[in-house]
């Protein structure tokens, strides 16, 4: 029924998107602000400042990805990055920064789950930016109080005898969950096992694929 | 493995930038680690040195944190709290 309720469908069937041209907020003007002063008294310039924004971009849950499956076939690996999660990045050659990782393992007994109910946390530092669900006021106040509802509408419906454990980043540290090694995957390769890892499997609220 | 160390978050609810979530104030746990020292947020926030201080993660039950709504009790809920919010038990 082509005239039926569908004004707000484009001709190809997507929703329209907004226009974005309504005033800027008070820190958006702040940001702006801030980075022209900051080039100005050329304290930095344009270069270095996109310079960053490109390595930001750069960094994905691939990078993650390649540190999981180095866990799981490298057990004195497993062990330095369950020690010092951040040191264990840097020796793989990731360029983190100032990031204070630590590293939680999934097991048969035991979840884990990671949020910040404060801000945002992320390690975006070697996982790349934040899927906006993680931001969302639901998702933050949610998974500390319900985090068995929270995983079951991400499709993970827990068994009772497995202990959840969440990991609110209040402060410096930034968490990276270990998933568990799936089985049928004996002998592969690093590069094939990583790219069975999904960003989710490393915040908590996803599983692997299946090989 | 040694007894754990009991602490509880301390109930005070000063102004300003706080990174002590207020649903563990008054909360009781034990550590899981010694982290740090990072300098204190709460003056970091306001463009001061912050003081060294050492940082815990602290685990708690979600019976300690939530009660009777507590999804399941034996979870547990681990957060990072800097020592000045800490008082043993």
């Amino acid at each position: 029924m082509p005239h039926d309720h569908h004004d707000h469908l484009s001709p190809s069937g997507h929703p329209y998107r907004p226009d974005n041209d309504e005033p800027l907020s008070y820190w958006q003007t702040m940001e702006i602000a801030v980075r022209e002063l900051l080039i100005e008294k050329g304290v930095s310039t344009a270069a270095e400042i996109n310079a960053q924004i490109d390595a930001m971009d750069a960094r994905s849950p691939a990078d993650g990805a390649q540190v999981v499956a180095r866990a799981w076939t490298d057990p004195a690996f497993r062990d330095r990055l369950l020690a010092n999660g951040s040191d264990a990045c840097r020796e793989m050659g990731f360029d983190i920064g100032a990031l204070h990782l630590i590293a939680v393992e999934n097991t048969a007994q035991i979840h884990n789950l990671i949020v910040c109910t404060l801000c945002s946390c992320y390690p975006r530092n070697l996982l790349g930016m934040s899927p906006d669900w993680y931001k969302s006021r639901e998702y933050r106040s949610r998974a500390v109080k319900e985090p068995r509802k929270v995983l079951a509408e991400f499709g993970m419906t827990l068994p009772e005898d497995v202990q959840v454990r969440v990991h609110d980043s209040t402060a410096d540290m930034r968490y990276v969950v270990i998933p568990a090694r799936p089985d049928g995957t004996d002998g592969w390769s690093v590069d094939r096992l990583a790219g069975l890892v999904t960003r989710d499997s490393m915040i908590g609220t996803g599983r692997v694929k299946t090989p | 493995m040694s007894d754990p160390t009991f602490v509880r978050v301390k109930t005070m609810m000063p102004p300003g930038h706080i990174r002590t979530p207020a649903y563990l104030r008054g909360k009781t746990g034990w550590i899981e680690r010694k982290l740090g020292p990072f300098g204190n947020p709460e003056q970091q926030a306001y463009g001061l040195p912050g003081d060294l201080l050492t940082l815990y993660r602290v685990r708690f039950t979600m019976a300690e944190v939530w009660g009777d709504q507590a999804e399941r009790p034996q979870d547990t809920l681990d957060a990072e709290i800097y020592e000045h919010w800490l008082e043993p038990v």
